[in-house]
Order: C-alpha cells, then structure tokens, then sequence
C-alpha cells in the first residue's frame, strides 16, 4: 500500500513557522524572491512587519541575516538550495557559521524534483557542503509531521542551522504518535534481510519500495536519518552491525551526501560494506518528477 | 558618551601612536597589512574619539552605536584604535597574529570583545551592517551603524547587493565610509605609467553610490576634524543611507609607503621600522616614546 497523500513541505515550513512566531517574537524571515514558491509567502501574508524581501541577491541577504543575528533576532534565511548553498556559501560560511550566529537557512527546492527548472536549480549536494561546515546543524525532514517538529526543534536550538525543504507533495510516513528528536535517526521498519539508510522525502520512497520488497518475501531494515549533522552514530552503528552491511538510498550526490557520511562513520567505527545509491557524479536536467526519478535513481 | 575629549591636538597625537602601534604590531607579527590600516587611522580615531557611542568597559552595551570594519585585512588599524580607547591593554597588540591570540589577522567576533561583526571576505561587511541597521528599526534601537569598506572592495559585487536593498529599505540609520586610497592589492597596470591604477577613477565611486541612492558626502580622509565634522553629518538621519567618501593615502604617514601598491601587505625591515617609527614620533613627545 502506499502511503497516503500528504502536504507539500514548503507550505508546512510556512505555516509551521508562522505559528512558531506568534510566540517568539524573534523569528524573522528573509527572503530571496522565491517566497511565492519556498512558503514565504505564507509567513508574509501572517507578519508582514516580520518578514523581509531581500530580492535575488542571496549572498547579501545570508549576510543581513547574520547582522539581524546579532541584534537578537532569530532570522530564517530562505531561498532555493541552489542559491542558499551555492551561491550564498562565502556569506554563510564567514558570517554564520565561523561567528556561530542563530540564523536559520532555509533550503527550499531541494533534489531533483524542482518543477522543470533543471541542472541549474537541482542541487545534489547541499547535504556535502554544509555538512562540512563546523557548527552547522543540517536537517532533511522527510514528511509533514516530521517537518513540524523538525522546524520546531531547530527554532529552539541557538546557532547555524540548515533545513532543507522540498517543493512537492511528500507521502505521509510518520503519524501523530511520532516523536522528533534532533541528532536522532529513526527506524521506520524492521527487517533482517538487509538495511537501508536514507534521508529526507527520499524515506517515504524507501518505505513505499521496501513494503513492496516485503510482499515479495524480502524483509528489509530502513533507518530513516533525518539529521544528518551531527549523525546518530550508535543507531549507523547498530544498523552495520545487525546485517554486516548498510545500502544508502538519497535524493542527493552519492560524493559527500548521506552515503558519504555514514561511510566516513563506519569506515572508522565499524567497516563494512556501505553501497551508496543516488545521484552519480553528474547534473540533473529538466524532464516530469516520475520520470527524472527513474532516470536518476537507476543505480546498478 | 564618549569619554573622549576631540580637540584637534589631541586627535592628531592619537592617530599617529595608532599608527606606530600599526607599524610595530605588523613588525612584530613578521605578517599582516600595512597600506589599507595606515589609510585609515584618522576616520578610526575620529570614530572611536569622538562619533561612536560605546562603552569600553561594556562592550555589548545594547544601545552602542555599531561599527563593521568590512575591509578586514585592515584589521590591525581597528585593534589599535580598540586597544587606545581601553578596550583590551595596548600591549597585547604584540599577539596580533600569534598563535591563540585574540587579535587574529582578519576580526574574529567570537574572541575579542569590541567587534560587532567579523569581517575578512570583502564584501560581507555592508551586508551585515544593512542586517543590523534593519534590525535596529525592527527593535527600536536608536543608533548608527557605521561600516567601512576599501574602494578596492567596491569590486565585490555584493557591496552593491547591499548598496540597492539599503536604499530600498532607506535606511538612514547607516553610515558607510569608503576609505578611498587610490590603490587596491595588486590591481589593473596603467601600461603608460607602469604603475597601478585606482580602483576608480575621478568620480566613479561618489557617482556610484549616488546612483544608487545614497545621500553622498566628501572628505579629506587625513583631516581628523573634518572626518569627524563629516561623520556627525553623515549620521544625521535625512531619510537615505549615507555614503562618506574619505580621500586617503593608502600607507599614510610613512614616506617610503605611501601611496605604492608593495605595501599592501609587506613587513618591513629592521632599517625600514626605525625610519618608520622615526617620521611616526610624537613632535610633543607626549605620547610615549617608539
């Protein structure tokens, strides 16, 4: 069975922090010129005194972000991961995470599936570059309720952070009952035929292939990693342990991504053989979700 | 407010033990930068004598007028200035550069008390000093923020970013100050001349920032009083982000310096340091010896 329809989680990011402001009166959101794609918007239409257009210039406005920092503000800096990573990375390097200031980066757009806009908007490795930037906490929620509690548990967290967000509609994996934790992966299935690892929106297509692998007698693990700065060690650990080998599954470059992390962690603490799956070594191009999906997650 | 008595002696004296501070810190280091921190003295001291509303002996003060020394190779220039007003013991210029020190060779905002933003990209400066000056409308806050940028740093284009979202914001609690000295690290070879070009020529820089809205304004950057009548100008809200253009000399104060690219970032020599702290002497005597 798939998993019922869900939000888009650029509007839950909206909404959610739009809430979150009514009772911190810190929050502030900086946007790129992409709020009417990104859940901006929706923050806008709540705290028009609150919410600043920066226009398309995403290097000056990760920058103001941390000047509002200084001022006791907790800025949400947003724009698509392209521009917030690439683009802007001077700003958020020098200004954000070297004075670890509470800005919030808010990646929108994120992976492949970015409304036919191409290699240029696709950014594969977002989850390498800012996981290597010292202080700088990442997150990829991988559904709604997730997101929520997510975009929650970040606003309370002082310091450099990353969220990214994506633009279509998710799967809901998680119920009510489901508890973020930070720094915490999660097991959303047991089984003993393998282990899967895997981050962001990209968990509810692991979930969905993993119940089809179920029905056809193949029972696999899948270890949903929702931070992937700083990694839930132990429960990589234990994953490697409990089946001698772990596959990561990721909307992102198979060079740094999720794979590269949990390769760095137990190639140190407990080597076995990792297999990576995801974007390999090229650029993305523009084409519908279903088939770019295909097209690109077609690892051997 | 700020405890600082600006008569014209006085301001001249502090410039030039700022400047054997700079030349004797950069000596001693064995690295750092002498042209842009030189060119600069005079609109530090006039901003730490005299304009800036701070508290040395409370640095975080909230209300504290800010000041971003975007241009942050410059850095030992700030740390001088810093050190002659009281916030940290002069002597501990001597770490500037040394291992665990918290002057580092660009301004570390997370170790020394004093700095309201790092800086050391060119560029990023402005851009947080728009983010504050924002900031300060939101909150109420009722102060300037003043940001200094090297003319050669108007290369960046994010200096420009800023430029456009300041004047879209009108934010006329913001000072920048471009410390014009003509010269950039290495720069574009005049092939008549052989020598180095300015960043901009003739009026380009004031026309820029004029172009982009900015209530522009004038100044000897070496004319202590001047900078400092000009500051108190440029502070006075007059619904635009105010840009004040300091002609300098890049290397001020040093003969063999001024005015040649080199130095941008040489150390100097033994010979050289005597000569140095000989011209930068107190006439009066009255400001400590070299």
């Amino acid at each position: 069975m798939p998993l019922p329809a869900g939000a888009a989680l650029r509007q839950v990011f909206g909404e959610t922090l739009a809430e979150l402001a009514r009772h911190d009166p810190r929050i502030l959101v900086l946007d790129g010129d992409v709020g009417s794609s990104t859940g901006a918007a929706i923050f806008e239409t709540a705290h028009p005194q609150r919410y600043i257009q920066a226009g398309p210039a995403e290097q000056n406005m990760m920058a103001m972000a941390a000047g509002l920092a200084t001022m006791g503000f907790q800025p949400y800096a947003t724009t698509f991961t392209c521009f917030a990573v690439a683009r802007a990375l001077d700003s958020v390097r020098v200004l954000i995470a070297q004075p670890r200031l509470d800005v919030k980066i808010i990646g929108g757009y994120a992976g492949l599936l970015t409304g036919m806009t191409g290699k240029t908007h696709q950014m594969f490795d977002d989850i390498a570059i800012m996981r290597s930037l010292p202080y700088m906490l990442v997150v990829a929620p991988a559904d709604e309720t997730e997101a929520r509690q997510a975009i929650a548990a970040v606003a309370g967290v002082p310091g450099p952070a990353y969220l990214q967000i994506t633009r279509e509609t998710a799967p809901v994996l998680f119920g009510s009952d489901y508890t973020f934790r930070l720094g915490r992966a999660v097991t959303v299935r047991d089984g003993t035929d393998a282990t899967l690892i895997s981050t962001g929106v990209q968990t509810t297509r692991v979930y969905e292939a993993a119940e089809i692998l179920s029905r056809r007698g193949v029972e696999v693990t899948v270890l949903h990693v929702p931070t992937i700065k700083p990694l839930d060690g132990d429960a990589v650990v234990a994953a490697a342990q409990a089946s001698g080998y772990v596959i990561t599954i990721e909307e992102q470059s198979v060079i740094g991504g999720l794979g590269g992390a949990v390769a760095e962690l137990l190639g140190e603490k407990f080597p076995v053989p990792v297999k990576r799956l995801g974007i390999r070594d090229c650029f993305g191009e523009s084409g519908p979700n279903d088939r770019l999906l295909d097209k690109y997650r077609s690892d051997g | 407010m700020t405890g600082a008595d600006p008569g014209t002696g006085e301001l001249q004296a502090t410039a030039r033990a700022a400047r054997r501070e700079i030349v004797k810190a950069v000596a001693h280091a064995k690295g750092g930068h002498l042209g842009g921190p030189l060119s600069a003295v005079e609109v530090l001291t006039a901003l730490y004598f005299g304009v800036l509303h701070i508290r040395p002996e409370e640095p975080d003060w909230p209300d504290r007028d800010r000041f971003i020394l975007s241009k942050g190779h410059s850095a030992i220039a700030l740390y001088a200035m810093l050190a002659l007003r009281g916030f940290f013991p002069v002597a501990e210029l001597r770490t500037f550069d040394a291992i665990d020190s918290r002057l580092q060779g660009h301004p570390d905002m997370t170790v020394l008390p004093g700095l309201d933003m790092s800086s050391g990209s060119l560029g990023l400066g402005l851009a947080a000093g728009v983010g504050i000056a924002l900031g300060a409308r939101l909150a109420g806050g009722d102060f300037t923020t003043f940001v200094m940028v090297g003319d050669g740093e108007c290369n960046e284009g994010i200096v420009w970013e800023s430029a456009h979202v300041a004047d879209r914001y009108a934010l006329d609690n913001l000072v920048v100050i471009v410390d014009q000295n003509q010269l950039q690290q290495f720069g574009w070879r005049d092939a008549a001349t052989g020598r180095r070009r300015p960043p901009y020529a003739g009026t380009q820089l004031r026309d820029r920032w004029a172009a982009f809205g900015w209530r522009v304004s004038e100044v000897d950057g070496h004319d202590v009083l001047a900078v400092l009548a000009a500051l108190e100008a440029a502070r006075q809200p007059a619904g635009k982000p105010a840009a004040l253009i300091a002609h300098t000399v890049k290397g001020k104060g040093v003969s063999f310096m001024e005015d040649e690219y080199l130095w941008h970032s040489r150390v100097p020599t033994d010979d050289e340091l005597r000569q140095a702290l000989d011209e930068l002497a107190d006439p009066a005597g009255t400001r400590g010896g070299t």
